[in-house]
């Protein structure tokens, strides 16, 4: 078989998941994305291990690994998104803004903390409440 | 060049190579409907279209027991894990119109890009690059088993323990939390979590 088939349906399944993590908004699609990065690397491995047929079955074994630890990994996102639910009634990753910085979207980023001295903690305090209700 | 690759081309593919381009075809459009698609429950239901097609596609590539271990566990517990979730964050049945957040087209031309980079690089890469898939067996469960616990034997042990710690979080972040830190507010709650 020729090695690029398989190389091929890998690079574009990893691409269709890096649409799918950049462009989804609900947080269980996004893990839905990672998780078809994650079977793309492992055809990957997969290929190139038949292809290359070391002793050890390197390729085969670090498959392995890899779908235990995606295992891992959607057990405690889920767990995650569905903490983040139970304490803000949404699982919108767009409304989850409490660490982001204000950028120029934000009503409060046209002017800095420096030339108001007395109100920025208020306007961080009130833009935190807002984003977070 | 080889001889023995010379006797390959793409103009008489072998049975295996077309029914690997089949279903890689089938698996791709799966993946692009789950990522694209406004209707939440589908788009997991794309998702085992889509992970059954690599399984296949294992099994065609001679990694027997891989495509089974695939099977197992995205098929039969991460899709139901995530129906789980689709169901206790109360996802909407039908189209729902904010699926997709508003930077799709920024979104679109970042994966195209990167897939024609990744794409014209792979392919200039091992555009003469067999694989012989007629050799000693190496995907079947007695040599995977044999290699995993002759060679990697302590990876697969820190593995267990890998997942006994994402086993005891996850309870840890989704158990229900005590009337007395829910009643206060937020920055005790997180004081409690960063004890735990």
């Amino acid at each position: 078989m020729h090695l690029v088939f398989p190389a091929v349906l890998s690079m574009l399944l990893f691409c269709a998941g890096v649409y799918g993590v950049l462009a989804r908004r609900n947080a269980i699609l996004v893990l839905m994305a990672v998780e078809l990065m994650l079977n793309a690397v492992n055809l990957n491995l997969v290929a190139f291990d038949v292809w290359l047929r070391d002793r050890l079955h390197s390729g085969q074994a670090l498959t392995l690994f890899t779908i235990a630890v995606a295992a891992a990994e959607i057990g405690i996102g889920l767990a995650i998104v569905l903490m983040v639910y139970r304490g803000r009634g949404t699982s919108d990753v767009d409304r989850l803004r409490d660490t982001a910085e204000p950028g120029p979207g934000d009503q409060d980023a046209a002017d800095g903390p420096a030339d108001a001295p007395g109100t920025p903690a208020h306007r961080t305090e009130a833009h935190r409440t807002e984003a977070s209700a | 060049m080889s001889p023995a690759a010379q006797s390959h081309g793409f103009l008489s593919p072998s049975g295996a190579e077309v029914a690997f381009v089949l279903v890689g075809l089938v698996t791709f459009g799966a993946a692009i409907v789950t990522v694209t698609t406004r209707q939440i429950v589908h788009a997991a239901l794309w998702l085992v279209v889509a992970l059954g097609g690599i399984a296949v596609e294992y099994l065609l590539l001679t990694a027997e027991f891989i495509a089974w271990v695939q099977v197992l566990i995205y098929v039969g517990s991460v899709v139901v894990l995530l129906l789980f979730g689709l169901l206790l964050t109360k996802a909407p049945i039908g189209r729902s119109p904010d699926a997709d957040s508003g930077n799709r087209w920024a979104a679109l031309l970042v994966a195209a890009a990167s897939a024609a980079v990744l794409v014209w690089v792979v392919v200039d890469a091992f555009r003469a690059t067999w694989i012989d898939l007629d050799g000693p067996a190496a995907g079947s469960a007695a040599v995977t088993g044999a290699s995993l616990f002759r060679h990697w034997v302590l990876p697969f042990e820190a593995l267990s323990v890998l997942l006994l710690a994402a086993l005891v979080g996850a309870i840890a972040l989704s158990r229900r939390q005590p009337p007395a830190a829910a009643a206060g507010s937020r920055a005790p709650d997180a004081a409690q979590e960063g004890g735990r």
